[in-house]
């Protein structure tokens, strides 16, 4: 048998906002005001009749084409805004493709989200058939498979009480639950497995995993790299709206992880405004994996390695030289942790004009983020260089900090500044 | 069981999958009887409300317009005369507010899940069945109260009760689609249901309007509805079957007109949504 699903040419426009041109008189303000509705009306109904205008036209798909064969499961990978919901938009007929056509042989099951269609009013049990059949099963179906669902969910107590009583956790294993039910032939999730408690999580990969080995087609969007990796056989990178990756799911993988473009920001441009004597002053920032390979992204968990250029324009020895950098929030902008050499009892000597220094952090507990990179290096109390706006980003992807499988990524509603493993065991 | 799914750019009239309309009718049922619990749920009266909605609007009708106005009610009590319209216009009027924000209330589902969108619209004006039921018995109660016996041209009332659910629906799958889009639809009909009630011979009698006028203001498919109720039940008029027959035509035209136009405007639901 051929591919189960068939995707041609696939592309998705959407139209942007177009800025409105502000009014500078009163007159003229007020004139503007009363055709207001005017505009409004042009404006909503261009919401969706997209004008030839090309300045507005966002293309969020572009001739994406790709088939899966029966059995497979596919991962699709991709930065934010690279097109992967509006894809699983397009296959879970939600939303028309603006151009190609797909093709999908055999029953769908879309899992965009869990729980979809549950009212806060209704009991766990009405919530299950009326989420059920919006998922397209049939009544018939659910009556069959009703005490699977429960006991898979776990709320066999609740399954009475409405759902607004429920925690959250509840009902993302209840809708969970219900989904993992639906025996479709094609299955497409997004990113639901982030949800719930770690043992919940584990059930439903092992579900997935289950559904995968039936001979059912998968196609699967995350976030998280163990999980595709450990899901997917094949993959898809999408980068800005094409398919710029269709390989085996480790080097789709790899070359998401690397393309993480490094921004040069001109944090160590000449110009920049610096603290300090400028005895020597800091070249360059730059991060590399445990292996000493350069990489723009460091996954929580990972081995990494801060490395730091220094120069000098002296030509005398500078002994006792201490290194230190930073690390910043650039959500709240504040620190989250500071390492000086003369911490560890370190210090360098920098004899001739240059000398490159780093930092080896074995398992790097910071989690997923952007985080500011600053450095300084001071010699006997005295500040000799400072760049002010700091040196680089620290651009993190969640990854596997605790060595079983479990991303922090969404454990925990809060976000924690930095990470902590330990053992946990009952006291004798 | 095999299928096969073309996905491709839609453009223009499209055509209605019925068969796929009637796969999903357990779909239907659940979400009408979501509607129908969600909205009793954690009310004192529950149910009780679908009563007290059309009595209380009679009660004051009858006091404001019978009492105080004097309008002519055909010769029988204005508390019946009024409770007989109100009984199938409080179902259209709630199902026009109800289907027009049926999309919009259920936005979380329009973007997250393939499901024929007509059984949005479809659910909001079958939940407000029940209360239309409800409003029913209580006509029939008070009609023993009264002593009335309905005529024999009771046996038309499906007629009747076709072109209020055609009319209904019909208006509010245009309605919902166009609500989607334009949120003004919300705002305007709140407003717009009061204007509609005297557009309608809810607290007056069609005979009060004019001959000249009457073609005209029977398009209003409403009209017949009313005109009708009132002749079953209380015989105040001989049965208006002019009027059922322009309201036939004018309903059966907004039925598939707006299953049309709702079908035309599907596709852009869940961008603007």
């Amino acid at each position: 048998m051929g591919s189960v699903v068939e995707v041609k040419g696939l592309s998705k426009k959407y139209r942007l906002g177009v800025r409105e041109k502000k009014e500078e008189t009163l007159v003229s303000a007020a004139w503007n005001s009363l055709l207001a509705p005017v505009r409004n009306f042009r404006r909503i109904r261009d919401l969706s009749a997209l004008s030839s205008n090309e300045d507005s036209i966002f293309w969020a798909l572009r001739d994406v084409s790709f088939s899966v064969e029966k059995g497979e499961v596919l991962g699709i990978i991709g930065h934010n805004g690279a097109g992967k919901s509006t894809l699983l938009k397009i296959l879970s007929q939600i939303t028309d493709p603006s151009e190609g056509e797909v093709l999908l042989r055999g029953r769908v099951a879309s899992l965009l989200e869990v729980g979809t269609g549950f009212h806060p009013e209704l009991t766990g049990r009405e919530n299950v058939y009326m989420n059920g059949t919006i998922l397209g099963m049939r009544r018939r179906e659910i009556d069959s498979k009703f005490a699977e669902i429960v006991d898979f969910s776990g709320v066999e107590k609740h399954i009475d009480t409405p759902v607004k009583f429920y925690s959250s956790g509840m009902k993302v294993r209840l809708g969970f639950a219900v989904a993992a039910h639906l025996d479709p032939e094609i299955l497409i999730v997004d990113e639901v497995l982030a949800v719930g408690d770690i043992g919940f999580q584990r059930k439903c990969i092992g579900k997935m995993g289950e559904v995968s080995g039936s001979g059912k087609t998968i196609l699967f969007v995350s976030h998280q790299m163990a999980a595709i990796q450990s899901l997917c056989s094949r993959a898809l990178l999408l980068h800005h709206g094409r398919v710029s990756i269709d390989d085996t799911v480790s080097s789709t993988v790899r070359a998401y992880l690397a393309g993480f473009e490094p921004e040069d920001s001109g944090f160590l441009h000449t110009g920049v405004s610096r603290k300090g004597t400028g005895l020597v002053r800091i070249e360059s920032f730059e991060l590399f994996d445990g292996y000493g390979a350069p990489v723009s992204v460091a996954a929580t968990g990972a081995s990494v390695e801060l490395r730091f250029s220094l120069s000098s324009e002296q030509a005398v020895e500078l002994d006792n030289l201490d290194i230190g950098f930073s690390i910043h929030s650039t959500e709240e902008d504040s620190l989250v942790t500071i390492l000086y050499s003369s911490y560890v009892g370190q210090t360098f000597i920098l004899d001739g004009d240059r000398i490159t220094v780093k930092c080896r952090i074995e398992s790097l507990p910071i989690p997923e983020g952007r985080y500011l990179v600053k450095a300084q290096v001071m010699r006997n109390g005295e500040v000799l260089d400072f760049p002010e706006r700091g040196v680089g980003y620290l651009d993190m992807v969640s990854g596997d900090f605790y060595g079983t499988g479990v991303h922090v990524r969404k454990l925990t509603r809060a976000r924690p500044s930095f990470l902590l493993s330990g053992s946990w065991t009952t006291v004798q | 069981m095999f299928q096969e799914v073309k996905i491709t750019p839609r453009r223009g009239w499209v055509q209605i999958n019925f068969k796929e309309l009637f796969r999903y009718k357990d779909l239907l049922w659940f979400l009408t009887l979501r509607g129908i619990k969600a909205k009793y749920a954690q009310s004192v009266l529950g149910v009780g409300w679908a009563v007290i909605q059309p009595l209380f609007s009679t009660l004051v009708y009858t006091v404001v317009f019978g009492n105080l106005a004097r309008i002519d009610s055909n010769g029988v009590p204005y508390f019946l005369f009024s409770l007989v319209a109100l009984v199938p216009w409080t179902f259209f009027s709630n199902t026009l507010t109800d289907s027009a924000s049926s999309l919009i209330t259920n936005a979380n589902l329009v973007t997250k899940v393939y499901f024929p969108r007509l059984v949005l619209p479809l659910s909001s004006v079958f939940s407000k069945g029940v209360d239309f039921i409800i409003g029913f018995v209580l006509l029939m109660g008070m009609l023993l109260v009264y002593g009335i016996v309905p005529s024999t041209t009771v046996i038309l009332l499906p007629w009747l009760i076709l072109i209020l659910l055609m009319t209904s629906l019909g208006t509010g799958m245009i309605l919902s689609a166009l609500a989607v889009q334009y949120r003004d639809i919300k705002y305007a009909l709140t407003f717009l249901v009061q204007l509609l009630m005297y557009a309608a011979p809810v607290v007056y009698p069609t005979t009060n309007v004019p001959q000249e006028f009457r073609m005209a203001y029977s398009l209003n498919p409403m009209v017949g509805v009313i005109e009708g109720f009132r002749s079953v039940f209380l015989g105040t008029i001989s049965f208006p079957y002019e009027w059922m027959w322009t309201g036939t035509a004018v309903s059966a035209g907004l039925f598939v007109f707006g299953l049309f136009f709702f079908k035309r405007m599907e596709r852009v639901f869940s961008d603007v949504a």
